[in-house]
């Protein structure tokens, strides 16, 4: 039998840079499965049973961490939470070193969260036999959110292909937007970013996306509204002038959404600064945001790609 | 020393000297380069080799003193000859800085001891390298400074730069200036541009180092002194230098191997080994790097040899230090990606790796004239050389390991003594 994990090419997730168009519909396809697991009144399935996850979380993380934990239960493996703070991290060790003695209690995966961008390569690299499961790494890639915001917008409007996304905020220093892009274009989807040129990376038109500079030309025409968080812990002074005005530039309003597309999805990634990117009256409108449900799909599409890059550990037990 | 070298293709451009010849070094010095010399001393056969003079480095990290871990001045200088080096000059950002004639004597005391090649210091252009007073430059020119700065940072207050030049103006001593903006790298890590922008990582834009560049070669125009721009690595310092010397300005300038050779394409690796300041920057500028070789702007090629220890690269990208390692590998990838990439010959090469530094400056070697120091390489242009895991240095932060280049060096000679190679 053709076993599930032999249909991703690598060990790894370590961004969506480098997976194929067939590997993300895989992945989704895989997710929705694992959605009705978790609306049962028994959420488990054996599938990762005897199996060891550790997931290493050096930088703060609420939905992320905690819904691995709970994809990671469901699918009954072993798992571990490391956080660094209260560990040798604060003593001055190294990622290498803490990974090293962590790997030699012989976990089966390491889930990674890190601020410094390629640190989760540099431990697939390092590691032949463990999968390794970039839950963000910096400001590269945050691949399971882009992937369960793929499953948001596949769940309600039924495809990615020809869907305007437009991606409005703190460019720069988004992971999240980064994965986004490499997803919605392999999947053809056209993408446009909003922010100001302060907030711009360099070169990013190159990545195949629309760049503009006005919220509302952002979301005229657009299916989906994408909202990222102002990383308020890593901007200096500079980036624009004040939280007040860049409410009022770039601030998601109701009066902004009346003149989007009837039936446009707004999302946000969280953590969210209400009244500062995203008004609360739009938040918690339950006809455009769609954000809880990104958190409910965050647990299907995370226990998807555990399940696909477990199989190659399970020794046939499935 | 004594040491007669025969049937060498002898390639000395300081006098459009391309020949097979026989070059004949007595007491150290070149007394003769001719047909068929007829002598009873040590004989090399460099039948199929060239003969070049001395490679002198403009840009070496020696990290001793107080920095042992990652190199000293006996293992630097090991590494030197091992490149075809004959004399490297020394930054001064060891710990203490060369801010003060005791340093610069006890650095050229190591070198005298234990050094396998020359070392010429380089002084501190400010008191502990701070930027805010004049280091004693007179005091250190006397010691045997060759030239000043503050490498690792930049001379931000203009003021001070125009009074180091003016200064150094006096002493007939270049200021060496590491130019780039920290205001404006915000704590980049890479070249800014799209690959920064696709990995995430914060970028150190031209404009960092431009904007010094544009202001340096005014102060230098200002105070009609010296000043020589340490590693450039962008189109618009190129270009700035380039308009700068037809302007009359007395500006000279390096390039590394490094920024010949590779572009931030290469990142995507995340190794450490590719981190480096200034950064490895697009392919535009590095084709502007090569067109400035070509036409001339560019005076030397120089290292920058950056010994870093093992475990200080053995981490997260973000905090690895700048600095890549760069004598043993230097020919054979300038080789490569200059003379058999057909973008110069290779006797331009070897005037950027030796009658080019000499003369910017103004030390003694870098040509074979008869009376000149007797420093020589000895090349296999067409050899090919696997670049190993470990080196003559004590570090091993090099991003070409495991490359196949051609350009071996055979031998390396000082003051006519055989120091590396046959």
């Amino acid at each position: 039998m053709r076993t599930a994990s032999s249909a991703l090419k690598s060990k790894d997730l370590l961004g969506i840079e480098l997976l194929t168009p067939e590997e993300i519909t895989l992945i989704l396809d895989t997710a929705e499965g694992f959605k009705e697991v978790s609306e049962r009144p028994v959420k488990k399935v054996p599938a990762l049973r005897g199996q060891l996850i550790i997931n290493l979380f050096m930088e703060a993380s609420t939905r992320t961490r905690v819904s691995f934990e709970i994809a990671e239960k469901r699918l009954s493996a072993d798992t571990l939470n490391f956080a660094a703070s209260g560990s040798a991290v604060e003593k001055g060790e190294t990622l290498i070193d803490t990974a090293e003695n962590l790997v030699a209690m012989h976990p089966n995966m390491i889930v990674i969260r890190h601020k410094h961008p390629g640190s989760p390569r540099m431990l697939a690299d390092r590691f032949e036999n463990i999968s390794i499961i970039n839950a963000g790494d910096g400001a590269h890639e945050h691949p399971t959110q882009a992937l369960l915001d793929a499953f948001t917008i596949r769940e309600r409007l039924g495809r990615l292909q020809g869907v305007n996304v437009s991606i409005i905020g703190d460019i720069k220093y988004s992971r999240v937007v980064r994965s986004n892009i490499h997803l919605l274009t392999k999947m053809k989807a056209n993408v446009t970013l909003a922010a100001p040129p302060t907030l711009m990376p360099a070169e990013i038109e190159q990545m195949g996306v629309r760049v503009v500079h006005s919220l509302d030309e952002a979301i005229e025409g657009a299916d989906v509204i994408m909202m990222l968080r102002i990383q308020l812990e890593r901007q200096g002074k500079l980036s624009f002038p004040s939280l007040r005005e860049y409410y009022n530039t770039f601030g998601l309003t109701r009066e902004r959404v009346r003149r989007a597309k009837a039936g446009v999805l707004v999302m946000h990634p969280g953590p969210m600064n209400r009244g500062v990117e995203i008004a609360s009256d739009v938040a918690d409108d339950p006809k455009v945001s769609v954000i809880l449900d990104q958190v409910t799909n965050g647990v299907a599409v995370r226990m998807a790609v555990l399940y696909l890059l477990g199989g190659a550990h399970a020794g046939g037990s499935e | 020393m004594n040491l007669l070298i025969t049937n060498g293709r002898v390639i000395d451009p300081s006098q459009d000297l391309d020949a097979t010849l026989d070059l004949l070094i007595e007491d150290g010095t070149i007394s003769r380069v001719d047909k068929r010399i007829k002598s009873t001393v040590e004989k090399i056969d460099a039948k199929g080799l060239v003969v070049a003079p001395g490679f002198i480095d403009l840009h070496t990290h020696l990290r001793e003193p107080g920095q042992e871990h990652k190199e000293t001045i006996a293992t630097g200088t090991r590494a030197a000859v091992a490149g075809g080096y004959t004399a490297v000059c020394a930054m001064a950002n060891t710990v203490p800085p060369n801010d003060e004639r005791a340093v610069t004597e006890m650095v050229l005391a190591e070198a005298a001891r234990n050094g396998w090649c020359r070392v010429y210091p380089v002084g501190a252009v400010s008191k502990g390298l701070k930027g805010e007073e004049l280091a004693e430059l007179a005091d250190l020119h006397a010691a045997g400074c060759v030239a000043v700065s503050d490498d690792g940072k930049p001379v931000y207050n203009a003021q001070l730069m125009r009074r180091a030049l003016e200064y150094c103006s006096m002493l007939n001593m270049p200021v060496i200036a590491h130019e780039e903006d920290a205001n404006l790298n915000e704590g980049g890590v890479m070249h800014e541009g799209f690959f920064s922008t696709l990995l995430g990582m914060r970028g150190i834009p031209a404009a960092s180092e431009e904007t010094l560049v544009a202001r340096d070669v005014i102060l230098a125009k200002l105070t009609n002194a010296h000043v020589h721009i340490a590693h450039l690595s962008t189109a618009g310092a190129v270009d700035a230098v380039r308009r700068a010397r037809q302007d009359g300005v007395k500006v000279t300038c390096e390039v590394t191997p490094h920024h010949i050779a590779l572009g931030d394409d290469a990142l995507q690796s995340f190794s450490t080994n590719l981190k480096m300041n200034p950064p490895l920057r697009g392919e535009a500028h590095r084709k502007a790097i090569l067109e400035g070789i070509a036409d001339g702007t560019i005076d030397a090629i120089a290292t920058d040899h950056a010994p870093h220890h093992f475990d200080e690269k053995n981490v997260e990208f973000d905090l690895a230090p700048f600095g890549i390692i760069g004598l043993e590998t230097a020919f054979a990838v300038c080789n490569e990606h200059l003379v058999r990439a057909k973008v110069i010959k290779l006797p331009r090469l070897i005037e950027m790796l030796s009658c080019g530094p000499a003369r910017v400056f103004n030390l003694p070697g870098g040509t074979l004239r008869a009376g000149a120091l007797g420093d020589v390489t000895l090349i296999d242009p067409d050899a090919k050389v696997e670049v190993p895991r470990e080196f003559y240095s004590k570090a091993a932060n090099s991003p070409f390991i495991g490359q196949t280049l051609r350009g071996r060096i055979v031998a390396t000679i000082v003051a006519g003594e055989i120091k590396h190679g046959q």
